[in-house]
């Protein structure tokens, strides 16, 4: 009894050869970690940035621009007179390491990042969660003219930085969702109305409606604000958080942005300390993030 | 005494069907596609594929995935696996079937063809594609050139881009293996 056993056990590998499916035994030896990819479809959500970067190589062109608000009547042509415009461009260096820079009109502000993908969301072997990106940003203000400085204003009082923090997860391939802790310093504010540095924090997200089509949503949380939490000290302006939808449409290299914002402001700077807009009482702007991206390095496909 | 005639019989049995097994794996492969647009060419390559062929049996599987497509322009590669391939869904395509005409005694290059089962963007087909096989000692290099369908895989392109993608691909095998 135990020699038959014995024989069938030593037969067992051919027998299990001859059986085996070639396609069982690839499937054995397949990959060790799966990137997540297009968490988002550009690197804006809405105003500010999202985890992407762009790939090593490529440049994209972006042109943002929002309308006045829509509470401006017909006079104002429901805010369609107005205009307030970004010009940028960011460029891969790495696949990870972006650098952009822009000019804002509102406030005439240039603006430069450099945006570095630390951490991937991946499956497998080596698996993470979320993708960690870190952006830093100078924004340098052109305003006040040169003739026109105040009394004992230098260069540095036109700086400001911001340092954010971006934690995104594709939870399937419709829903992402992101938060973006943020820290501004402003090297010149009015004492009366406003704190050189600025706490907040960010969430959004992203739902796709088809492949091409997404929703995004924006919304910058201010922690602890002054309690004089105003704009100008003597027109008592108050500020409020920043909020925007979106709609992007993806067409080969552009990406279309269609967004409803309560500001004007395309720079983290602005956009998050400066809003003057109460969205629930009709200050929404209009406005397109458009992009077009080139891709300047041919990669070799070997 | 009867136990270790068994015994070595077995293990004789075994001995012998490794060795007339045939077996060959990748050691180089390149499965890269082609096709022309209007506007633009859409090209792209994958050097990370995996196949076992049995040359005893005629028997051939390879697998590979979609991500490992290497795109000139790397927005394209990611539309490609996002939108129009789907990989998160359908992470690999894979082919099973046999190679008919091949005789695993001859050396030099053979006029085959392969005939099986395509599974991409999970959906399978039979197809049949012609190639050839060239043995040299323990060496054994395959190449095929053959035309897909996008919509035999129920690849959609959307309408905006359609000029942009063509409704077909050439693709185009080159496999370089060795003995196991």
């Amino acid at each position: 009894m135990i020699t038959r056993i014995l024989f069938f056990v030593t037969l067992l590998p051919l027998l299990a050869q001859a059986q085996g499916d070639l396609l069982d035994e690839l499937n054995k030896t397949k990959p060790e970690t799966d990137y997540t990819i297009a968490t988002f479809k550009g690197t804006r959500l809405v105003n500010g940035h999202t985890i992407e970067t762009k790939q090593g190589g490529t440049l994209e062109f972006i042109f943002a621009h929002r309308f006045g608000p829509l509470d401006g009547g017909l006079y104002e042509m429901f805010g369609l007179d107005e205009a307030f415009v970004r010009l940028g461009l960011d460029y891969g260096i790495t696949d990870n390491l972006s650098v952009s820079i822009g000019r804002n009109s509102s406030d005439k502000i240039m603006d430069g990042y450099l945006k570095y993908k630390a951490l991937s969301q991946r499956t497998g072997k080596n698996s993470f969660p979320f993708t960690l990106t870190a952006l830093g940003g100078v924004a340098y203000s052109i305003s006040p003219k040169r003739d026109n400085e105040p009394e004992g204003f230098e260069m540095a009082d036109r700086l400001a930085y911001t340092t954010q923090l971006l934690l995104a997860r594709k939870f399937s391939p419709r829903l992402s969702l992101q938060l973006m802790p943020t820290f501004i310093h402003k090297n010149a504010v009015s004492k009366t109305a406003e704190r050189n540095d600025h706490v907040a924090l960010g969430i959004g997200g992203r739902l796709k409606l088809t492949r091409s089509v997404a929703l995004t949503t924006e919304y910058y949380y201010r922690i602890d604000p002054p309690d004089n939490d105003v704009l100008e000290a003597q027109e008592l302006l108050p500020r409020y958080n920043s909020l925007g939808f979106g709609v992007d449409i993806e067409t080969g290299g552009h990406v279309f942005q269609l967004v409803l914002t309560n500001t004007t402001s395309l720079t983290e700077r602005t956009f998050i300390t400066q809003t003057q807009g109460d969205f629930f009482d009709g200050k929404i702007h209009l406005g397109f993030n458009v992009t077009r991206t080139f891709q300047l390095k041919k990669q070799d496909r070997r | 005494m009867r136990f270790v005639v068994l015994f070595l019989i077995g293990l004789l049995l075994t001995a012998v069907h490794g060795f007339a097994q045939h077996r060959f794996v990748l050691d180089q492969s390149t499965i890269s596609f082609h096709s022309d647009g209007v506007i633009e060419d859409i090209a792209a390559t994958n050097t990370k594929v995996s196949s076992i062929f049995d040359a005893s049996k005629g028997e051939i599987a390879y697998l590979l995935n979609m991500k490992d497509f290497q795109f000139q322009k790397k927005l394209m590669q990611v539309h490609f696996n996002e939108k129009y391939v789907e990989s998160e869904k359908y992470p690999q395509a894979f082919f099973e079937g046999q190679i008919v005409g091949f005789d695993p005694t001859a050396e030099g290059v053979q006029q085959v063809n392969a005939v099986g089962k395509m599974t991409i963007h999970g959906v399978t087909k039979d197809i049949q594609f012609p190639g050839t096989v060239e043995r040299k000692g323990g060496t054994l290099a395959m190449k095929s050139n053959f035309i897909i369908k996008l919509q035999d895989y129920a690849i959609k392109v959307p309408q905006i881009v359609w000029q942009n993608i063509a409704q077909q691909v050439e693709v185009t095998v080159d496999f370089n293996y060795r003995a196991q």
